[in-house]
């Protein structure tokens, strides 16, 4: 079986085949998103020698100015110490302007190249379909999207950045080194080996502690976020005692993880400083005694002794490059694993405009299975007229809610197609499908906002007119009105108190709103007390008159208002009539009705 | 973001009397943090002694051509190296251990303080700007304590040393340098000001940017429903695009300082070499001395960089330990009694007694959400409550353990206040399942045995037995597998039946039951009363109850009307007697139906 989209993300058994195509698959996505901007690149990356090489100069143009400079001014000479001097704030006004360029510059790609990749994760994230975020879970698909592209960022931003110039700084430095004095050039060389082997042995540390930290940072906060939104349950089960300890423990891994981190620090700074300062006296021994000899100026020694001071300045931020660089690596594999799903309930190539649908929906010789083993709805024929009233009623798994999301294109049949005015939905443009056809579900979602720009969702360019007048037809008006701030009221600042109740007559009026030609309701009024329903009731009545509507509701109060019942059993409909014909009648529906009457009193 | 700025106020103390509000987590941190400084001001007189070696060789041997005598001296520089680093590793050491244990011991302080506060302050503060305390603000209480303060302390004595020595060089030169450094004070301490705004900005704007990816993905059904993924895309993508806009203003004012680090420094060391080369001509200063002063000059760097930086650094973290207190000084309003008395044989007699609630934000043109309400509920009897969305039934039954605590009247467990019983023994005896369920990431069988962690086998599957949910046999790993935020996710419905297992097998006196099967279909609904019917023949229980099926489970039915219990009685009595429950509970359609069977008839 070939790899393709997000397979294998949990799997730690990839073959060395499926890793490659892994890689190559993260490295293209880079690639594509440096082509934009690959101009800007070319110019960044000259911008940064030419400012490295003007910082560099500093020590190389004190040492000249003594070694060159002091000598000549014995002969009442001021030019060459003249020339240094000028040369020196020169270099330090373009340097320094060079460096800030530098820095903007590199600010503008990584943040187009951010802004670009954001984007694109966000689009295929609303393409892909339900069967896809229903699989991957919600806190992945964030995840890849938040903590992701963070990491991504902080190689972009930084990583690269420091890696970049801190290379060309130490090479610049070691070059003017064995330009100013060749033996200083040749010590500094040598310092490379034990260099080498403290930083090797930092990042083979440092990696393994920092995932580590991350865990054990990750951990901490989920279970102190949990804490928080679940305070009532925590507090009702008496359960305060018991997040203690768990929380000290999480508390004293991550000090642990972390202690262990700032040690290792402990270790690489100074001994970064200990290879610089025994550096530092080898340069000082070889120089004196050359410049004892006379084959060396002083102002050359103390080039050198300023550079060899420099040179490891760069190294502490280096050596992290390779922990951003394992953290970012491993989020664009599984973003571009991300992107690379195709969406199967794609959008049309050539899409047909439905301007006014009049809303008559088709079944035609629909088959829908999840997978193989799964076959929810098996060959499955159904006309519902325009302007219809359907309830629909079975039990659990008769393939109720799976009727509604083949309407409302959730998801395509498996064969056959499903028509809206004998448009293959799969034909159909999505804005034109989107107006004709809207889904209300029992999950009634709230957007961080006010009241009013939840139900306008339902229409971006409602009038407050239409809004309220919306939210009166459902009833939903007077609750709405007596929150602090009224359609005003933000809905999370009150989040806990807007009841389940409430956020589904909020989530009618963003349907009712929307003034779709069909309408479906999926359990939509199961968390509604029994008045508000009947005010919903009333409200769909008139709504309804001249559109077609699926209803699913397990109280059979909703039959009240359809034109027709259709009952359903294992993906089949075994009773299709009018709601007095069935219930006047003997088969399922009439004992269901029956049974729920009985309920009522 | 509103919240966020408001809690950003100072405190009235002076920065650093606010900052010595950490000296009781701090105290046995102290003797280390004092050695550290110690060891780190060693360090930096060792690296300022260095110079003043270079000067005594370059004026003594190298200008006598001495061989011998450069040897004693490079000893001597070698050594002073070797001391540096060890005092940098020993700096570390010492602070390192200190700094992690006051972060720990601060973090489980606040997260118990957090714990034990009452629900009210927990809906005012949403979880986040909590989250950003203990992660992001003890951190860097952490990091000022091992790092902040210790540099800040050494790195200004190190300023003054080393400006006595570059005055003992040459005093012109000395004043030349000090002068000329200062602007990198104003402006570093000029720029973390301004950085720290756009860097809080930049923070501000990536939350709400992860806002929107995470109702984005939560609210996807509804984007889908309605054809608002354009919408969304476009709201995203201009918030992506200020924070791009923020980023780069971020670079701006990096590049800024990066400007002037690099250029106020290199100026000065050419101007220094300049007026170094005047002097020198007029004998007013040595080879050796000049040396000495650059080499001293660049020890100074960044010393003279970072004091900027780092008073900024104690700015912010004074921010951060006001932010800590503000959350620690919260005066807890639900506490338990100072000798709490205890129900030794409970019986599960429950009576409110001229109970008032009002919500603390609650309008004052508002009446009290309860205003008043008297009801008894009897050992063993099953107290069904009944009224609209919003009479404050769900308020109503977070009372009784004491989630929130009365505004005024009392509420009896056996006679006794529930005030006067600790709050661990209260909700020992209540227990409680609410509307949307809370699980937590751990597995099925510690979520369902939350309430009752010590009970065996047999209590877990009674449980699961009468909430019907078995469903937890056949997941992964069965009753092991791993549920909540991080585990399995599982739909409404199945949550809904898991929180009535956890309050079932909690097997408390009293059960409070918040409308514990809205989320159910009718053939699991009817299983579940039926299994619940034989827990609530010897359990006191108080059910929220929207449809008549579930006012069957109930003994006897209260009716909330306007913040008071305006009848009680059965089922069928308050039919006959009251309209407004008759209107509560009773479906349109019965009237309907009816009208239509008689028209039928």
């Amino acid at each position: 079986m070939s790899m393709t989209g997000v397979d294998g993300e949990d799997r730690n058994d990839l073959t060395k085949e499926e890793s490659r195509r892994i890689r190559q698959r993260s490295f293209a996505l880079l690639r594509s998103l440096v082509k934009p901007v690959q101009k800007k690149v070319v110019l960044t990356a000259i911008v940064v020698v030419l400012s490295t090489a003007l910082q560099v100069s500093g020590p190389a143009l004190i040492g000249l100015g003594i070694t060159v400079g002091l000598p000549a001014l014995t002969d009442q000479n001021w030019m060459p110490l003249g020339i240094v001097v000028a040369t020196y704030l020169v270099a330090a006004v373009l340097g320094s302007v060079s460096i800030a360029w530098y820095t903007i510059l590199t600010a503008q790609l990584s943040q187009a190249m951010l802004l670009d990749l954001r984007k694109r994760v966000f689009v295929q994230t609303q393409r892909l379909s339900l069967e896809f975020h229903e699989k991957y879970t919600s806190g992945r698909i964030i995840a890849r999207q938040t903590s992701d592209l963070d990491s991504i960022k902080e190689l972009l931003g930084n990583g690269v950045n420091q890696l970049v110039q801190g290379g060309l700084y130490m090479l610049f430095i070691a070059v003017a080194m064995f330009i100013v004095d060749w033996v200083s050039g040749l010590v500094l060389l040598a310092s490379l080996i034990p260099l080498a082997f403290l930083t090797r042995w930092f990042a083979d540390r440092s990696e393994k502690l920092f995932r580590e930290t991350r865990v054990a940072s990750a951990k901490l906060i989920v279970h102190f976020v949990e804490t928080m939104t679940g305070i009532r349950a925590v507090k009702a089960f008496r359960k305060e005692k018991r997040n203690e300890k768990e929380f000290a423990e999480h508390v004293e891994h991550y000090r642990d993880a972390n202690s262990k981190v700032i040690q290792v620090f402990g270790l690489y700074d100074p001994g970064l400083m200990l290879i610089g300062n025994v550096t530092l006296g080898f340069v000082l021994l070889f120089g004196g005694m050359r410049v004892v000899n006379g084959e060396l100026g002083i102002g050359l020694l103390l080039s050198a002794l300023l550079y060899t001071r420099q040179f490891y300045g760069p190294m502490q931020e280096m050596a992290m490059f390779y922990n951003a660089y394992q953290a970012a690596a491993a989020a664009l594999e599984k973003i571009s694993g991300v992107l690379e799903e195709r969406p199967t309930v794609p959008d049309p190539t050539g899409p047909i405009d439905l301007r006014q649908a009049r809303g008559h929906v088709t079944f035609d010789g629909v088959t829908f299975a999840y997978n193989k083993d799964r076959v929810v709805l098996p060959s499955f024929d159904l006309d519902i007229p325009a302007g219809q009233t359907i309830a629909l009623v079975g039990s659990t798994g008769a393939g109720k809610s799976t009727l509604a999301k083949l309407i409302s294109r959730f998801y395509d049949p498996t064969e056959g197609a499903v028509l809206l005015d004998g448009v293959d939905l799969r034909k159909l443009h999505p804005k034109d499908l989107r107006r004709a056809i809207v889904m209300v579900t029992q999950e009634a979602y709230l957007f961080s906002g006010t009241v009013a720009d939840n139900i306008a969702l339902g229409k971006p360019d409602a009038s407050r007119e239409e809004i309220e007048r919306a939210a009166k037809a459902v009833g939903a008006h007077e609750f709405i009105e007596s929150l602090p701030n009224g359609y005003e009221t933000d809905v999370n600042k009150r989040g806990g108190r807007v009841s389940a109740g409430q956020r589904q007559l909020l989530s009618f009026a963003r349907a009712f709103i929307a003034d779709p030609q069909v309408l479906i309701l999926d359990e939509a009024t199961a968390s509604l007390d029994i008045p508000s329903e009947r005010l919903v009731q009333d409200g769909l009545q008139t709504l309804l008159a001249d559109r077609t509507a699926v209803i699913i509701a397990h109280r059979l109060s909703t039959v009240a208002i359809a034109d027709r019942v259709l009952v359903m059993e294992h993906g089949r409909i075994v009773e299709d009539g009018a709601p007095a014909d069935l219930i006047g009648g003997t088969g399922r529906f009439a004992q269901l009705h029956a049974a729920w009457r009985d309920s009522l009193v | 973001m509103s919240a966020a700025k408001a809690t950003e106020r100072k405190s009235e103390l002076s920065t650093a009397r606010a900052i010595a509000r950490i000296y009781p987590y701090a105290r046995a941190a102290m003797p280390r943090i004092g050695l550290g400084m110690l060891a780190a001001l060693i360090g930096a007189l060792v690296a300022l002694f260095i110079p003043q070696v270079l000067r005594g060789l370059v004026d003594g041997p190298l200008s006598d051509g001495v061989l011998a005598a450069v040897w004693p001296a490079v000893a001597l520089v070698l050594a002073l190296g070797v001391l540096e680093a060890a005092m940098i590793a020993l700096r570390r050491w010492f602070v390192l251990v200190p700094g992690t244990h006051v972060e720990a011991r601060m973090r489980n302080d606040f997260y118990n303080k957090l714990q034990d506060l009452p629900v009210a302050f927990h809906d005012r503060w949403p979880s986040g700007q909590l989250l950003s305390r203990v992660v992001s603000d003890l951190g860097l209480i952490r990091r000022w304590l091992a790092f902040g303060v210790v540099l800040l302390v050494v790195n200004v004595v190190t300023i003054v040393i080393g400006f006595a020595f570059l005055l003992s060089i040459n005093w012109m030169l000395g004043v030349l340098f000090m002068v000329c450094s200062t602007p990198l004070w104003i402006y570093g301490y000029l720029f973390e000001k301004k950085y720290s705004i756009v860097a809080r900005r930049s923070q501000d704007q990536s939350g709400d940017l992860a806002t929107s990816v995470e109702e984005s993905v939560h609210g996807i059904r509804v984007l889908k429903a309605f054809g608002r993924g354009g919408h969304a895309l476009k709201n995203f993508a201009s918030q992506a695009e200020d924070l791009r806009g923020t980023e780069i203003e971020k670079a701006r004012a990096i590049a800024g300082i990066w400007l002037w680090l690099l250029l106020v420094p290199d100026v000065t060391f050419a101007l220094s070499l300049f007026g170094g080369a005047f002097l020198w001509l007029n004998g007013d200063i040595t080879t050796g001395g000049l040396v000495a002063f650059f080499a001293t000059a660049t020890v100074l760097r960044w010393p003279v960089e970072s004091i900027g930086f780092l008073l900024s650094m104690t700015f912010d973290t004074r921010t951060a330990v006001d932010r800590f207190f503000e959350v620690m000084d919260e005066v807890n309003t639900i506490t338990d009694p100072e000798q709490p008395v205890s129900v030794t044989d409970p019986k599960g007699r429950l009576v409110f007694e001229d109970v008032h609630f009002r919500y603390q934000d609650s309008p004052a043109r508002y009446p009290d959400l309860l205003d008043g309400i008297d009801l008894a509920i009897e050992p063993g009897e099953t107290m069904a409550l009944v009224g609209l969305t919003g009479s404050g039934k769900t308020t109503l039954t977070a009372l009784a353990t004491r989630l929130y605590d009365v505004t005024g009247g009392r509420i009896l467990l056996d006679g006794v206040d529930i005030r006067d019983l600790s709050r661990e023994e209260l909700r020992t005896h209540i227990a409680m399942a609410f509307e949307d369920a809370t699980l937590f990431s751990a597995s099925v069988r510690d979520n369902v045995l939350l309430g009752r962690p010590d009970a065996g086998e047999d209590a877990l599957a009674e449980a699961l037995d009468i909430a019907q949910a078995k469903f937890v046999y056949d997941l992964p790993d069965g009753l092991d597998t791993r549920i909540g935020e991080e585990g399995l996710s599982l739909s409404g419905g199945q949550r809904q039946r898991l929180a009535l297992a956890r309050a079932v097998a909690a097997r408390p006196e009293v059960l409070v039951l918040d409308d514990p099967l809205s989320a159910l279909d009718v053939d699991t609904e009817a299983l579940v009363e039926a299994a619940l019917r034989k827990v609530l023949a010897a359990t006191t229980a108080l059910i929220v109850a929207h449809r008549p099926s579930t006012v069957m489970l109930a003994d006897r039915v209260a009716l909330l009307e306007n913040g008071r219990v305006t009848a009680v009685g059965t089922h069928s009595e308050l039919l006959a007697t009251s309209e407004h429950y008759r209107f509560v509970i009773s479906s349109l359609e019965d009237e309907q139906d009816d009208s239509r069977v008689e028209v039928n008839a």
